[in-house]
């Protein structure tokens, strides 16, 4: 018998290839993939939406796009760089990586995995499908009731919208729990919560907000469909209901959203800052606990977005104090930022420009977000291109720069090569100087009095010579990520091999072979201490010898399975249904997705 | 010690940087017509004190903590051969320390602010001018309760006296912004916002719609025009001529032609024909369907779809500021508002021709 087991195992271990491996993978390693490559893609297409926009404003009273398709390009563009960009690429990091930090074989639920990423793109797929119909959604990424009811909106366009963020938020939600689960129950032994890579830290307080603010909006635009469709008023004055109850309930998930989008990136430089410096993060505690509090004070902020709403100096007062408050965690963060790099040695590599740019940005885009905590000041702030400078101070300034600076560092980990140094710079410069060209005027031009959202602006304001140079820095931008991809295709075309730990990595993931096997770990690891693998190589005195081919036998892995992808069907072609109008496919989606769920609970692992 | 010179080093770069910056916010602010940075009424005034005291605040620690950051790169950069550097793990004190810089710092732009919410959330006195502000997709309407007057596009106000506005909307959530003079309040259906201010200057001002509101968001402005006592006074008394909420609009043909003439400073008997043949087209070509207009059976609705046109010719701007008010501009937009305004509601129920078109541009500039 035992040697019927040995025929099986290289053959369960081999190297799969193929569209089908990849469709039925269960690995978190290439489900990671999968979100990056798909997340890069929608960031592309969110990118070339901006540079419409950017085109049509160059100057005034432009007739580039019509005024229903730049409605269509800034909804489009906020909603897909948040929930099919940034998320998902952080969700990328998320997959490779957090099974690696924390020494496990896989996710705590693989086949859940991999149905969340399906259902991921069929959402982004679904709300992108509205090109086609001519109805992108055209209410703002915010959607604001009473405009996004039927009698303001009656196209298909807001269906779309409700439809494509349901779905992206079943994504959400399952991989939430997963990874919840995942990092509660399968850390190497040794690593008490303390000892966790500060990535993962981050990773966890995220899964935390996105497991209470997703409920909010899914609660939010079931109300909104059935305004629409089945003769509620949720939001409608006129039968009684309110539309500042939608923004309050907006609110209450996007604010949270905020922090989902920038903590995944804290974690990335909290990685890379230490590595590239060769001195552990300063204040660990500090950088855990900060984050903690910036978490739970993400949710009791809500309403500084409605400042102009009129709620009263009561309201405002709390709701501009907590604001305020959240800049003491954050500069925390920042304080033990400089702390790790000074004194130490610090190493230029593309990674870690990146890192140092995202501080720098994040500081700017923290400053300017304190000035309009002041529910006064911000009177004059709200909705107008200063706001638009600093939340993309911090989305792109932080977010991006960061996830940018983790994608150059883990590329080697991820496919085994390294990506060019002399490219990694020359994108890292373009992105810097194009970014803030681009978006470094805004404070002033918002300031100045542009409001946001206007397809246009008449000459007599004066608005044209910065919105021109504005221009100038979005291609410059756009340009930054054409040497990116030019990068990874040369990295692609040599045969040049990234080995196992080329930065001298702090964490357990670069103790493994570049890229690693799929069962990760040949033995799993131990854990003493914070930066096991500096502890390791300590002791030994030099960097560690490449880790030895193993082929796996006798390690059990989930096998393959294409029922995750046929519940995500379901569960897309269900909501599908809310935009035909035909209650059949609604219910063939729920027959599909309960013939996947059913399937899969009797699969064998 | 260690640190002294290097602040001292860096602050000597930053300073001018900082001041530049602050010099291109402020001295740019005057070729701007819609800036927040100049204020011209007392609600603007406090906001930008708030404001620039945040902007110091925020350039102290700009400096301070950017110049940290660019030090540290600089001076710890990699030397070839260096020793592997102290593995540092953290810095109670000095944690503490920066933790109580900040909060202490927020602190002080806490207190004023939260004066000034309170102090902007006060409700104006008896003395203050009531004005009502009804947004609509797109373009502005403004009520004057106690002077009986109706208009939009252009908000007049009395230099040196306290305006309260009082805001709703007719359909969707718009937000008031009058940039100059106060700052912005969202209007809600079948709610009323307010906002006041007391303009401290005269002049014509613009402002717009500020919460996204559809498709023709982007055009959705109007004037603020502020009058010193006596303009506003005379332009008060024209503007209540076949007012609806005087005898419900009603007013004869010659008092009004009276009215008109004296408006325009024209007595000759062209006014007369002008009007006649004006009044034909307006009621011939649809106008009517949506717009309020002294003479017309229509000039006492005060519900319409479209602004009240009564003294449409004393306006600064045609369809929420989006053209000049000129004969041209009138004409171009009486042909084709959609191709003004792309998805306009105003929608002629059949084209008119170009002489309708020039009878019509006639008839309104005179409705001063």
């Amino acid at each position: 018998m035992a040697t019927t087991a040995l025929d099986h195992a290289p053959a369960h271990h081999a190297e799969k290839t193929g569209l089908w491996s990849w469709i039925t993978t269960v690995d978190h390693k290439r489900i990671g993939i999968l979100y990056g490559a798909t997340a890069f893609a929608f960031f592309l297409i969110g990118g070339i939406e901006a540079l419409l926009i950017r085109i049509q404003l160059a100057q005034p009273d432009q007739k580039f796009v019509s005024p229903e398709t730049y409605n269509q390009l800034f909804t489009m563009h906020g909603t897909t760089m948040i929930f099919l960009a940034v998320m998902p690429l952080s969700a990328m990091f998320f997959n490779y990586l957090i099974p690696l930090m924390i020494g496990a074989r896989d996710v705590a639920f693989p086949r859940l995995n991999a149905m969340s990423y399906w259902v991921f793109l069929f959402g982004g797929l679904v709300l992108n499908s509205s090109w086609l119909f001519h109805s992108a959604p055209d209410s703002g990424w915010f959607g604001y009731a009473n405009l996004t009811e039927k009698q303001y909106s009656p196209g298909a366009n807001v269906d779309f919208w409700i439809v494509g963020l349901q779905i992206l938020g079943i994504a959400s939600l399952a991989a939430a729990v997963n990874f919840f689960v995942t990092i509660v129950q399968l850390r190497a032994k040794g690593m008490r919560l303390m000892r966790m890579p500060i990535f993962v830290w981050m990773s966890f307080i995220t899964q935390v907000l996105l497991l209470l603010a997703f409920p909010v909006i899914t609660v939010a635009l079931v109300m909104l469909l059935m305004d629409r469709q089945f003769g509620t008023h949720f939001f409608i004055p006129a039968g009684g209901g309110d539309p500042i109850l939608w923004q309050h309930l907006f609110w209450v998930f996007g604010h949270p959203e905020v922090y989902i989008l920038i903590l995944p990136a804290f974690g990335v430089v909290s990685e890379v800052l230490p590595v590239f410096s060769r001195k552990p993060l300063f204040g660990y505690a500090a950088m855990v606990f900060s984050g903690c509090f910036i978490a739970f004070l993400g949710f009791g902020v809500w309403s500084h977005h409605m400042f102009a709403t009129g709620m009263g100096p009561f309201a405002d007062t709390f709701f501009s104090l907590v604001t305020m408050l959240i800049a003491v965690p954050t500069g925390v963060k920042i304080f033990n930022w400089i702390g790790t790099i000074w004194g130490g040695q610090l190493h230029f590599k593309t990674p870690m420009l990146f890192a140092l740019a995202f501080v720098a940005m994040f500081i700017i885009g923290g400053l300017s977000g304190v000035m309009h905590a002041s529910p006064p000041a911000d009177l004059q702030q709200t909705d107008t291109y200063f706001v638009v400078a600093h939340f993309h101070y911090v989305m792109f300034g932080g977010s991006i720069f960061a996830l940018t600076a983790g994608a150059y560092y883990w590329y080697p980990k991820m496919f085994g090569k390294m990506l060019d140094e002399g490219l990694g710079k020359l994108h890292f410069w373009l992105m810097l100087i194009g970014f803030n060209v681009t978006f470094f005027p805004m404070h002033f031009v918002g300031l100045n009095g542009m409001p946001r959202r206007v397809y246009t602006y008449p000459a007599e304001l004066n608005f044209g010579f910065w919105n021109l140079i504005e221009t100038f820095g979005a291609f410059t931008l756009g340009l930054s990520f054409l040497v990116f991809i030019v990068n990874v295709y040369k990295t692609w075309r040599s045969d040049a091999k990234a080995p196992a730990d080329p930065w001298n990595g702090a964490t357990l993931e670069w103790a493994i072979p570049s890229p690693p096997p799929e069962f990760n770990f040949a033995e799993l690891p131990v854990v003493v201490g914070r930066d096991p693998l500096w502890e390791l190589k300590r002791q030994r005195g030099g960097m560690l010898p490449e880790p030895p081919f193993h082929s796996g036998q006798g390690i059990h892995m989930p096998s393959p399975s294409y029922w995750p992808i046929v519940t995500a069907l379901g569960i897309a072609v269900f909501f599908c249904g809310f935009l035909v109008g035909f209650p059949y496919v609604n219910i063939a989606g729920v027959l599909l997705t309960f013939l996947g769920i059913y399937s899969w609970a009797f699969e064998p692992a | 010690m260690f640190l002294r010179p290097a602040i001292r080093r860096y602050a000597r770069v930053w300073a001018p940087v900082a001041l530049l910056l602050v010099l291109v916010l402020v001295g740019c602010a005057k070729d701007y017509p819609q800036t927040t940075l100049a204020p011209k009424g007392d609600f603007a005034r406090l906001v930008d004190h708030i404001f620039m005291t945040t902007v110091w605040w925020a350039l102290g620690v700009f400096i301070l903590v950017e110049g940290a950051l660019v030090y540290a790169i600089v001076k710890f950069r990699h030397k070839p051969g260096a020793a592997e550097p102290a593995q540092t793990h953290g810095n109670t004190t000095l944690e503490i320390v920066w933790t109580i810089i900040p909060a202490a710092i927020l602190a002080l732009i806490a207190v004023p602010t939260v004066r000034a919410i309170f102090r902007t959330a006060q409700e104006p006195g008896a003395e203050a001018l009531q004005v009502e502000v009804i947004g609509h997709q797109w373009w502005w309407e403004f009520r004057y309760p106690d002077l009986k007057i109706v208009t939009a596009g252009d908000l007049h106000v009395p230099m040196g006296q306290t305006v309260n506005l009082r805001m709703t909307t007719a359909d969707v959530v718009h937000s008031f912004w009058i940039p100059q003079f106060a700052g912005k309040r969202d209007v809600f259906p079948r709610r009323f916002n307010n906002i006041w201010f007391k303009a401290d200057t005269t002049g014509v001002f613009s402002g717009q719609c500020a919460e996204f509101c559809g498709v023709e968001h982007g055009r959705m402005a109007f004037r603020v025009v502020s009058d010193s006592p006596e303009e506003f006074a005379a332009w008060t008394a024209s503007q209540q001529s076949g007012s609806p909420m005087i005898n419900g609009g009603n007013m004869t043909d010659s008092a009004i032609a009276i009215a008109i003439k004296a408006a325009n400073h024209d007595t000759s008997a062209a006014v007369d024909s002008v009007l006649a043949r004006g009044k034909a087209v307006f009621l011939a070509g649809g106008c009517i369907g949506c717009h309020a207009m002294e003479g017309t059976p229509m000039a006492g609705m005060m519900q319409l779809v479209g602004p009240n046109l009564s003294h449409v010719g004393s306006r600064h701007t045609i369809a929420a500021g989006t053209l000049p008010m000129t004969d041209e501009n009138l004409a171009a937009w009486l042909h084709n508002p959609d191709s003004v305004k792309p998805g306009v509601l105003m929608k002629l129920p059949r084209p008119l021709t170009d002489d309708e078109v020039s009878a019509l541009v006639a008839y309104l500039k005179l409705h001063k």
